[in-house]
């Protein structure tokens, strides 16, 4: 399983592992106390979380030691993991006899498999005096109405462009409908400018474009009833393929698209946009972290901007639904109650806010809100937060073998295999079984 | 020589002890860490199991049967085939004649064979990530291509899916040649210079001589070289992981890759067991019967005969 926001730290592993050590050294008290637990038993927090560079690093180690401070009966120790590393150690945590207390959990279909270990909490009654704060985000961490996983950050995909380049190009506002989006491809291209910049060697960033498609063509009932059913056979997907067709004819990605990766080095498509060499990309809200690490102009945050996916004419979709996603833990059976009261902490005003204003991400809590500090993230935490409807990625929604397999066909249409058939049709026979 | 034959009793099972003592670890590791993750993988690939809770699932052959009829499956068995057959006929060629080359006395031979040896010490993830930013739009493969005047050659390498098995078939053979060209090497000077003369003196051209007498003799280490390469070429994993992920649109993918991309990725790990059982059973199944037909002259004087 992937998570975006924290791909790009993956190149300075070896730095996190230095750092490791040296926060484990240095524990700062938080500021004012947490809220108080309910149990005064001594108890041991084991904490899995992908934050193995700064500055989540430091800020989980902040958050753990705040908490010690506040309940000096609960120790909490962090152990982070590189976020690849997931996917293969949760599985088998989960199989043996000692898994951490608390483990990072995206949700969604992922979610749904690892119940199936009999080893994850129930949280709904733990926490059903506070979750109602953190509004809309909490659901896509519950499966069949129950809470086993509770967000910390979330986040929202839309364009990412550059204000000098489109000026340059002669577009004033940002597009509203594809009619607008097609109108500014031309205009980028008669200036010599790469319109779009896309990773398609890394298949997910392909699959966005598919998706917000397809949240743009269906009604918000489809979208959640077919998706979570794992058939996708309303024709308003099939509809998204035809669009995406149609939109790729127009050659709007840069030249060798489908070799470029989304946000390892200048040449990736974080880079070129970065640096200038191409105007606009779908991506999710940490692309601006993401070019921040890829380019030495100190002035890149006032020379970007940010707008949502457009609507598409005659598309059955609400305008303001949204694709995003999110991050957040989960517990295991044994926890003690200290588990469920430090992701109360976690997702409090107090450490929401460090979330927000170190960049971290997107809060969960809307009283941190204000705490967000660059105008595009404000805009885009705007955007969500008046959103109909947030649509996981589908990927991340769905089993991670059918989810996978759908990106994986929606990059082979990319590169000219396949169609918007074929996409579905990926969908329905890894749910049925096959493995092809 | 001959070996005193070991007629008491007491002495046969001293021998006995001597071999359980010597043997008994490497026999331990090598089950507890070789034949033990082999039965369990083959008992993993009987199952669709998703990595968590206990296998239930049995499916039987199904996985086997869905690998092997599966269209990206059969396109990787085709690059490994396609990668096997290139090296036979590109790299082997190559790097004989390289050797040759490097055999003869020249001024800076030992510097040239520290370069043409030097991609091989880098580790294969810094040679993908540096070939990866070379061949990337508008790199310096693009830049060089440019300034030699072939603006006209310039290719998505990484990006055509008609191209990219073969630019990576090229960084392939430049981080490998230089492990051919070692052991060939090593091979030429076992090549006795008297018989060089000899045939010399007997009237025969260069080009004679190094059909008739220097390549015969350095049949075995081309042997083994094969070997080593189709098992190489078979396992390809990291390079390929790295510049292209296997993409795009399955234009790169290994059965290696495949099997992580199933495995791991999509947290299919039945179904990657059965992977990587068919795998391992071309490898074996290619070892074995090359060691039987092909290295079993070479290797006739190396095995002592076993002490009965």
């Amino acid at each position: 399983m992937r998570i975006r926001t924290t791909r790009y730290l993956g190149l300075t592993a070896a730095v996190a592992t230095v750092l490791t050590a040296a926060a484990c050294g240095s524990g700062s008290g938080g500021g004012s106390k947490p809220a108080a637990a309910d149990s005064t038993a001594p108890a041991t927090i084991t904490w899995w979380h992908n934050g193995t560079a700064d500055p989540v690093l430091s800020l989980w180690q902040q958050t753990a030691d705040a908490y010690h401070t506040a309940h000096p009966n609960v120790t909490i120790k962090p152990d982070p993991i590189q976020n690849e590393q997931f996917q293969t150690k949760v599985p088998l945590a989960l199989q043996g006899n000692n898994p951490p207390t608390l483990y990072q959990q995206w949700g969604g279909g992922g979610e749904k498999s690892q119940l199936s270990s009999g080893k994850v909490l129930d949280l709904t009654s733990a926490v059903s005096s506070w979750i109602g704060d953190i509004g809309q985000a909490a659901t896509r961490w519950q499966v069949d109405g129950k809470q086993y996983g509770i967000p910390y950050e979330q986040h929202v995909v839309g364009f990412w462009y550059r204000k000098d380049l489109f000026a340059k190009a002669g577009i004033t506002t940002p597009p509203t409908t594809m009619d607008d989006l097609n109108a500014d491809v031309a205009k980028l291209k008669a200036a010599g400018i790469a319109p779009i910049a896309i990773g398609s060697k890394d298949r997910w960033p392909d699959a966005f474009w598919w998706e917000y498609f397809a949240v743009r063509e269906c009604s918000v009932d489809t979208l959640k009833s077919q998706i979570s059913a794992l058939k996708l056979t309303d024709p308003c997907f099939k509809k998204a393929g035809d669009d995406l067709g149609t939109f790729m004819a127009t050659k709007p990605f840069q030249d060798s698209f489908l070799g470029t990766p989304a946000q390892q080095g200048a040449g990736s498509s974080a880079g070129l946009l970065a640096n200038g060499q191409a105007a606009m990309e779908l991506q999710g809200d940490w692309e601006g972290g993401v070019m921040k690490s890829l380019s030495t102009d100190s002035q890149l945050s006032t020379k970007t901007g940010w707008f949502p996916f457009p609507t598409v004419p005659g598309g059955q979709g609400d305008p303001k639904a949204v694709l995003g996603g999110g991050d957040g833990f989960s517990c295991t059976k044994g926890a003690p109650p200290a588990c469920a009261d430090f992701l109360k902490y976690i997702d409090s005003p107090e450490v929401q806010t460090k979330i927000a204003s170190q960049g971290v991400g997107l809060p969960v809590n809307p009283a941190a809100a204000s705490a967000l500090t660059d105008p595009t993230l404000q805009a885009v935490f705007q955007y969500d937060q008046q959103a109909s409807y947030v649509q996981t990625y589908f990927d991340i929604a769905m089993p991670t073998n059918v989810g996978q397999a759908l990106d994986s066909a929606v990059a082979d249409f990319f590169a000219g295999k396949g169609s918007p058939q074929s996409i579905l049709d990926s969908v329905s026979s890894t749910a049925g079984g096959s493995n092809k | 020589m001959s070996t005193p034959r070991i007629t008491s009793s007491r002495g046969r099972v001293r021998i006995r002890m001597e071999l359980g003592f010597l043997l008994g670890p490497a026999t331990l590791l090598f089950a507890g860490f070789v034949l033990a993750p082999i039965g369990i993988a083959i008992y993993y690939s009987l199952y669709s199991w998703g990595g968590y809770g206990p296998l239930t699932d049995f499916v039987g052959l199904k996985n086997y049967t869905d690998a092997l009829s599966g269209s990206v499956f059969k396109q990787a068995v085709e690059h490994n085939v396609l990668l096997v057959a290139l090296s036979l006929l590109i790299q082997l060629p190559l790097a004989v004649w390289i050797a040759m080359l490097l055999n003869r006395r020249m001024r800076g031979r030992a510097l040239i064979r520290v370069v043409v040896f030097a991609p091989y010490l880098l580790s294969e993830a810094t040679a993908a990530i540096i070939w990866a930013l070379m061949l990337s739009k508008g790199s310096f493969v693009d830049q060089a291509l440019k300034a030699v005047g072939l603006s006209g050659q310039i290719h998505g390498w990484l990006a055509d899916p008609d191209i990219v098995f073969y630019t990576l078939f090229v960084v392939i053979t430049w981080k490998y040649i230089g492990f051919g060209i070692i052991l060939m090497l090593a091979g030429l000077q076992a090549v006795p210079a008297e018989l060089r003369e000899a045939a010399a003196i007997d009237g025969a051209s260069p080009w004679q001589i190094m059909r008739s007498v220097v390549l015969p003799l350095l049949g075995p280490t081309i042997r083994i070289w094969i070997f080593l390469s189709v098992i190489g070429s078979l396992q390809l994993f990291d390079l390929v992981w790295i510049m292209t992920l296997g993409g795009p649109a399955h234009a790169s993918t290994t059965m290696v890759t495949y099997m992580i991309d199933h495995g791991y990725k999509s947290n299919e790990y039945g179904y990657g067991s059965a992977v990587s059982v068919i795998v391992f059973a071309l490898c074996f199944a290619f070892a074995l019967l090359y060691q039987r037909f092909v290295l079993r002259r070479d290797l006739d004087g190396a095995l002592t005969n076993a002490v009965r």
